[in-house]
């Protein structure tokens, strides 16, 4: 549908209207929050619903980093985060791999299994899942959470790296294999290489699944120095739920490493939804 | 294949078995095993041990009131006001979520099918709730919601729509939409993103043969792009029902289910009352009817996807 043959200034202006609603609607609450986090202490209730501050600060920022925990639920956060995408992507690598080249007894099985997996309500096992991990006494550790973490996220990235590897040839490792290398090395020489970008679009799916990851958390964990982001965030603000400010900036914070990997992966965004499978 | 090279010595019946068995049961489950041994670990296992909490009375708070009641707490839950409540409140909130969400992601889909200046700056910025961590977008709704900080109120009061500037998320009639405004923000860019995929592929000639015919925009859309969209759109509304029925954090961090459990939905009913009452027996009979109804509503589906779709 070409707009250049036809000008329909009718058309034109909804258009235009479409635009600035979607860009308010999803931008506003973002503003929203930048514009509370900068406003200072003093400001907050006389002017807390204007729409720009008359002055802004970025003590609210400061204290955040260096008057509370924070700094490290970033870091419990990020390391979690960041085992939880490694772990996931080799693990579905692998396995997306396998349903890529290989047909197999139980294929079908294991395909449907892993996307019942997607379908039942996850907090069903948040008991049991408390129960096992406390009869191990890996309670508020982070290495239990990047295990569940790993566990939940497995079937999505399988299916994203299996769409990556479907558009790969298979007369390319077909080829290193006739030169003598085993399907293995054939992997890892030819195909790893060419699947780069799907790795890094995993990795980035699976981090923000890890670091938005709430519930569990806050089943998990109780200790103050083992909290993630969310879990820790949640504490503030359920203890000091007057200090808008500070708690704002801490939600600024949260948003930076998500936004970055998401403005990583936005190329692959529609590419890898529609071809793997769907998922929020 | 690397088979071959090892048993290049026994005779070709056995080489070809031991190929055979290498390729197709051995060698995929070298790559698959790790992924299915921790899915099997960590989902399924806890999946049938919380089927059996069911049928338990497992509270920590009640250490030594432990063992198996049969359907003790089924027959509890049937009694439970607040179970059908939250029944209730399960379809208004994912009916509510779900038709915002497809509507105006279907409505950015046909918008990002078009040309205009600056469009892939405005594709990246529509898109951005989708990365907001969910426990975020709910707070930050909720600071919206909230007369001293937020301007929501007074823009709805201003409007007429509320008589006084107050929190609607205090309100038990209207606490709902709080966090139904709150996913749709969040959800609207996945519809997007998947019937902007679905509206690429369709062949562009229908459009240039439908214009020549003298067609008018309005024709095309219900007789292209709908017909072309529709398996698509029935997939994604099927599995993104499941997901918004199961999807609590919202409503916990906004509401806590609260106020007098006017938001309570069922996931977020499973997760108080395993983490705040830590009665796991009764939240595993909870999840086990969720489930249930979740299986229920597959199974129709199915059966109307056989009869519309014809594959």
């Amino acid at each position: 549908m070409s707009d250049t043959t036809r000008r329909n200034p009718m058309l034109m202006m909804g258009k235009s209207a479409a635009i600035t609603f979607y860009l308010t609607f999803a931008l506003f609450p973002l503003y929203w929050l930048l514009k509370i986090a900068l406003t200072p202490d003093r400001l907050i209730f006389t002017e807390g619903t204007n729409l720009a501050p008359s002055e802004i600060t970025f003590s609210n920022f400061t204290s955040v980093l260096f008057k509370t925990d924070f700094l490290s639920y970033f870091g419990n956060s990020l390391i979690v985060s960041l085992g939880t995408a490694a772990v996931t992507t080799v693990i579905a690598a692998g396995a997306g791999y396998a349903f890529s080249r290989f047909h197999f007894s139980g294929k079908k099985i294991i395909i449907a299994v892993m996307l019942i997996t997607q379908m039942f309500p996850l907090l069903m096992i948040i008991a049991p899942i408390y129960k096992i991990i406390a009869s191990f006494g890996l309670l508020n550790s982070l290495s239990s959470l990047i295990i569940v973490y790993t566990a939940f996220n497995i079937p999505f990235a399988t299916f994203l790296m299996q769409s990556f590897f479907d558009g790969i040839p298979r007369d390319l490792e077909e080829a290193a294999m006739m030169e003598g290398c085993t399907r293995f090395q054939a992997l890892r020489k030819v195909v790893i290489p060419l699947t780069l970008p799907g790795l890094g679009a995993t990795l980035g799916f699976v981090f923000t699944a890890a670091w938005s990851e709430l519930l569990f958390a806050l089943m998990l964990i109780s200790k103050n120095d083992t909290m993630t982001f969310p879990v820790g965030l949640l504490t503030f603000v359920s203890k000091f739920s007057v200090d808008w400010g500070q708690m704002m900036a801490a939600g600024v914070l949260a948003l930076i490493p998500s936004c970055l990997f998401f403005i990583f992966i936005q190329r692959y965004l529609v590419q890898g939804l529609t071809s793997g499978a769907v998922k929020g | 294949m690397i088979a071959n090279t090892h048993t290049s010595v026994t005779s070709g019946e056995t080489r070809a078995r031991r190929s055979f068995y290498w390729r197709y049961m051995v060698e995929p489950y070298f790559y698959l095993s790790p992924a299915l041994i921790l899915i099997g670990v960590v989902m399924l296992v806890p999946l049938i041990v919380g089927i059996s909490y069911s049928f338990q009375s497992i509270a920590l708070l009640k250490p030594f009131d432990t063992g198996w009641v049969g359907l003790e707490n089924y027959a509890a839950l049937w009694d439970d006001r607040k179970f059908w409540l939250a029944l209730e409140n399960t379809f208004r909130w994912t009916i509510g979520s779900l038709s915002l969400q497809f509507l105006l992601g279907l409505g950015l889909a046909l918008l990002l099918n078009t040309q205009f200046r600056g469009k892939r700056l405005f594709q990246a910025l529509v898109f951005l709730p989708w990365a907001v961590p969910t426990f975020l977008s709910a707070l930050t709704w909720a600071w919206l919601f909230n007369p001293v900080i937020g301007p929501l109120p007074h823009w709805l009061h201003d409007l007429g729509l509320l008589s006084e500037p107050y929190n609607i998320l205090g309100d038990p009639d209207l606490a709902i939409w709080g966090p139904i405004t709150a996913n749709v923000w969040f959800g609207v860019p996945f519809f997007a993103i998947t019937l902007l995929a679905a509206l690429q592929s369709i062949p562009s000639e229908l459009y240039e043969a439908a214009e020549m015919d003298g067609a008018s925009a309005w024709q095309c859309f219900t007789k292209i792009t709908l017909p072309f969209l529709a398996p698509m759109i029935a997939i994604t509304v099927m599995l993104r029902t499941i997901w918004i029925a199961n999807f609590a954090d919202m409503i916990y961090v906004m509401t806590g289910g609260g106020p007098a459990n006017s938001t309570q939905i069922l996931s977020s009913y499973i997760f108080t009352t395993a983490f705040r009452k830590l009665d796991f027996g009764y939240a595993s009979a909870i999840a086990v009817a969720l489930l249930g109804l979740l299986l229920i509503y597959a199974v129709i589906l199915l059966f109307v996807r056989q009869k519309l779709v014809k594959v």
